[in-house]
């Protein structure tokens, strides 16, 4: 990843921001973090060796450390999946989503960012059931990811699956939900949001 | 001219807090030296790593003696500004106390995990020229485990399970618990108030 991109992003951004993607060791996180960055993000190179995540946390604390899972649900139930950046790489790593869930929180992941990929990119809603069943096992900040469409989704996915926050790209990206008028929206809802 | 000196007290998050100050049209210096710090016109001592870590890095450096000599505006930011007390429950730190009282852990409770991360809201206890432009009730950015409750030095609060000190002042030491870095808008006020102080 280009360091650079990193620092230049945070020379004009005053909110916090977390990297993900290229980050495989402490050096590496080190780095990104005195870049500007506020937390780093780990997803393959932490199924790879799990100690990482242990590794990253006693060095700078949990609250830097975000763990990212991809999760699809496979005849034998959820299962995270691994190098899904890359469809020839993408496979399944056998492991059960919850109990990968619960081990890494007590490795020291601060933040968890469950992506649901049957529904990543459909923009038909969130993957509630399997949200609900991630938040039981998840004391830490837990972020719904995958199959935002429309505004009503995050409103459902905050009161059913009581997520701490939603993730979205796709409906911000081609301007078809603006984030300032769903803030509008979700305050309305009742959910609490900085506007 | 402003003359604002980061405090180089060592760890990863300073950029953020140097870039913030620029935005605001400020050209900040990191320094661990005494020289330059008796120079500058407004010095902030960011905080990173544990307390008992950062009084050893101060103290190496000879700051945690030269700080409550300083008569320039100074403020503490975060752990900085736990800093500023007597002492803190972290590795039951001896600090630097030029403020009164001691920092202490968050009890975690149900569905108020530690540390407290993420967006509060402060609310004003009185006026201070800090505040100018911030109303009760705005968001700011907050990461810790530890706090200071509320005494005679508290200007601003926010609440997690029970008011904590957010905003602290007394004569020229100032310290803020919440990140001005990363608090948006609110942030960025706050700094530039904190840099109009003389």
């Amino acid at each position: 990843m280009d360091r650079n991109w990193v620092r230049r992003v945070a020379r004009i951004l005053d909110i916090p921001f977390c990297v993900a993607g290229g980050i495989r060791s402490v050096a590496d996180a080190e780095e990104v973090l005195g870049c500007g960055a506020e937390k780093v993000s780990i997803n393959s190179p932490a199924l790879e060796r799990p100690g990482l995540i242990d590794d990253l946390a006693q060095r700078f604390g949990t609250q830097c450390v975000v763990v990212g899972i991809d999760s699809l649900a496979t005849p034998d139930g959820w299962r995270v999946h691994q190098y899904t950046g890359d469809t020839a790489r993408s496979r399944n790593t056998g492991r059960e989503t919850l109990a990968w869930l619960r081990e890494i929180q007590q490795r020291g992941a601060g933040e968890i960012v469950l992506n649901c990929m049957d529904m990543d990119g459909v923009r038909l809603g969130y993957d509630l059931n399997q949200l609900a069943a991630a938040r039981t096992a998840c004391d830490v900040p837990l972020v719904a990811s995958g199959g935002a469409g429309v505004p009503a989704h995050f409103a459902q996915v905050f009161r059913d699956a009581r997520v701490d926050a939603a993730l979205a790209a796709g409906v911000f990206h081609d301007g078809q939900i603006g984030i300032p008028a769903l803030k509008q929206y979700l305050g309305a809802q009742g959910v609490e949001v900085r506007l | 001219m402003k003359n604002p000196v980061i405090v180089a007290s060592g760890g990863a998050n300073i950029a953020s807090l140097q870039y913030a100050l620029e935005r605001l049209g400020s050209r900040p210096r990191l320094s661990a030296d005494s020289k330059e710090i008796e120079a500058a016109t407004h010095v902030i001592l960011p905080g990173v790593g544990a307390a008992q870590d950062a009084m050893m890095r101060l103290d190496g450096a000879g700051l945690s003696s030269l700080i409550p000599q300083l008569s320039q505006p100074v403020l503490g930011i975060c752990l900085g500004m736990q800093l500023l007390y007597e002492s803190s429950e972290e590795q039951d730190a001896r600090c630097i106390g030029v403020l009164p009282g001691r920092a202490r852990r968050f009890e975690p409770a149900s569905g108020r995990p530690v540390p407290h991360m993420g967006w509060n809201r402060l609310r004003a206890l009185h006026d201070h020229p800090l505040l100018a432009g911030i109303c009760d009730g705005d968001y700011a950015y907050f990461v810790h485990s530890y706090a200071l409750t509320p005494s005679a030095e508290t200007v601003a609060v926010s609440d997690y399970g029970a008011d904590f000190s957010a905003v602290v002042s007394r004569g020229n030491f100032h310290g803020a618990q919440f990140h001005p870095e990363r608090s948006a808008a609110t942030g960025a006020k706050f700094l530039a108030n904190f840099l109009g102080l003389s």
